[in-house]
């Protein structure tokens, strides 16, 4: 199992190397010149050029690249933000933690929500219950969370007058965008939850414990759940890291102070360099979580531990 | 061996025209699917025929009839300019249908033509093209889309560019794995044998004969492709005004959300019924398509 770990951890370090590489070079063909963008427009030309000097801007492309990864490792410099000067780092950092609470009530509202159904729909197959929990899972999918955030706005906030349109400073200002944020993850674990216990039902050894006598309640959420649940428990891993990537939109319409909305504020005033900062931290962020999603699939499903030990 | 080579298309065409026939029946036994079938037929009629169709242009002010709701004159009301939704829906979809269309073409092309050359070659040019596919594939779709979108800069172009790129891997992984299992076949040892080159066995034997896999997914792609570019002109990274792309329609309606309801409300609609159209389409062709399910 150890040999398992070290392998995937390894194998994220050049993945990591290879985003930093991607999300740099749109960085660098991006138009616009960036020491003219931090010293602004009244800089003098000798100004810019000792700048590029210093920041080592004049350097070729790979040199840049390479300087840019030492600096990230090293000092977790990523860059210095156009608008406000500061370390792209520190920004970030303050932002990620709403970003985080966000997508971690998202989960757990998703989990909550979708696995009961899908078990439900799986027991209860081709019941009206299915069907609407299943209409209801494809509509989901299907709504654009933007669209579903100013609807829930509507409802919540203007109509009912029940909870706060924006912010994310109180329990209640945190309930419409983790619900916002949520729906697409509900429809795909409800979705999987019911085809994995639908796939598992089928199999011998559930018709070897119903032939035993053993009580349908036990044969389901006993026998049938506990293996049905091993791909839905990476479904859930894997979108938790969508649920990162996927706060942008939720957090520039409940105006939540996140990483999301730090982005949408810098590409509307061409922060590039916040923009990217922010793009690979997400990507480390998605990998890491893809990483724990792979050693915790690999715990709970005896066969591949079998495989490495 | 002229006389061999001509007979292969013949045979071949026999069998595709008898499997999509069989297609477009086990297609038919879903009510679902055909009601996305058809909605997406209707959406690309409207979109072709925009111009007749819709009852005002898109970008006709009619600073007189500002913010009206639904009316028998404005059949969806009136945005803040007094621009008439309905018509602007309707030009809409033909933005939308592009991007979702050519977006997908081009991740299709791309990561065809990669995932190909992949799966065919093997070795070196498989290991160096299937990493960077990981490396893309490591950052979340929406992200690479937004990432690419911000250093292009927005526009139409731009857009499709930018959410065409950021699918290029799941083509490239689809192709890539349809390709191993074929690669090995008889058929493909007798194309060899009688001396098609590399291109002409990927471009006529090998793609049409992994293309189940391909378009389903192609179907789903077009849906998360207009998705996509929908959340990218939400955020002003695609369509710029005045242009009516739906997500920038819903950008702009945003703001009045309090007192004009209906300046989000169909656009958001209009998004929503496109996407489970085609989800439902591409769930009914995934199980038309799939051989474990036939009979």
């Amino acid at each position: 199992m150890i040999r398992y770990i070290l392998r995937r951890i390894l194998f994220l370090i050049p993945v990591l190397i290879g985003v930093a590489f991607c999300v740099f070079t749109l960085l660098y063909l991006t138009p616009g010149d960036p020491a003219r963008m931090i010293l602004g427009d009244m800089a003098t030309e000798n100004a810019i050029k000792e700048f590029r000097a210093k920041e080592g801007l004049d350097k070729p492309f790979l040199l840049q690249f390479g300087n840019y990864i030492y600096k990230a490792i090293t000092q977790g410099d990523i860059g210095r933000s156009y608008i406000t000067k500061r370390p792209v780092m520190n920004e970030i950092m303050a932002t990620f933690p709403a970003t985080l609470k966000l997508a971690a009530f998202a989960i757990v509202i998703a989990v909550v929500v979708g696995l009961p159904c899908g078990i439900l729909s799986a027991i209860k197959q081709y019941s009206v219950f299915d069907t609407l929990a299943m209409i209801f899972a494809m509509i989901g999918l299907s709504m654009p969370v933007f669209w579903l955030g100013l609807l829930l706005i509507l409802l919540f906030s203007v109509h009912l007058r029940w909870l706060p349109p924006s912010g994310f400073d109180t329990f209640k200002a945190m309930i419409l965008p983790s619900l916002a944020l949520s729906a697409q993850s509900i429809s795909m674990i409800t979705r999987m939850t019911r085809s994995s216990m639908l796939e598992v039902v089928r199999a011998d050894y559930i018709r070897t414990a119903r032939s035993k006598g053993q009580k349908e309640s036990v044969v389901i959420w006993v026998h049938a759940l506990h293996n049905a649940l091993i791909p839905v428990v990476t479904l859930c891993g894997l979108q938790f890291g969508h649920l990162l990537a996927g706060a942008i939109l939720t957090e520039s319409i409940f105006a939540v102070p996140g990483v999301g909305r730090l982005m949408v504020e810098s590409i509307k005033m061409r922060d590039y360099p916040v923009v990217q900062g922010g793009v690979l931290f997400v990507a480390v962020a998605f990998s890491v979580v893809n990483l724990l999603v792979d050693l915790l699939y690999a715990y709970i499903d005896p066969r591949i531990k079998a495989q490495y030990r | 061996m002229s006389d061999y080579s001509a007979a292969a298309p013949a045979v071949t065409g026999r069998k595709s025209r008898r499997g999509l026939a069989e297609v477009l029946f086990r297609l038919r036994k879903s009510p679902l699917a055909m009601f996305g079938l058809i909605f997406i037929l209707c959406l690309a009629f409207v979109a072709v025929f925009a111009g007749v169709l819709a009852p005002y242009p898109y970008q006709k002010q009619n600073l007189m009839h500002s913010y009206e709701t639904p009316s028998r004159q404005f059949w969806l009301g009136t945005d803040e300019f007094g621009r008439d939704i309905l018509s602007r829906l309707i030009y809409g979809a033909r933005i939308s249908l592009q991007v979702g269309f050519i977006a997908v073409g081009i991740a299709l092309f791309v990561g065809g033509m990669l995932g190909a050359v992949a799966g065919y070659y093997g070795g070196w040019i498989d290991n160096g093209i299937m990493r960077l596919m990981d490396v893309l594939l490591s950052v979340p779709q929406t992200l690479l889309a937004i990432a690419i979108a911000a250093s292009l800069g927005p526009g139409l172009f731009n857009l499709m560019i930018a959410v065409g790129i950021a699918a290029v891997p799941n083509y490239a992984r689809i192709v890539r794995g349809s390709v191993l299992s074929i690669r090995e076949m008889e058929f493909i040892e007798a194309a060899r044998a009688v001396g098609s080159s590399d291109l002409r066995i990927i471009l006529k034997h090998i793609l049409p004969n992994s293309m189940a896999p391909i378009i389903v997914q192609s179907t789903l792609g077009v849906a998360s492709a207009i998705l996509n570019a929908a959340g990218l002109s939400f955020i002003g990274l695609g369509i710029q005004p005045p242009y009516p792309e739906w997500g920038a329609m819903l950008s702009g309606g945003r703001q009045y959300i309090r007192d004009y309801a209906h300046l989000t409300l169909y656009p958001g609609l209009a998004i929503m019924l496109t996407i489970l159209a085609l989800n439902f389409l591409g769930d009914g062709l995934r199980d038309a398509l799939d051989p474990k399910l036939k009979r």
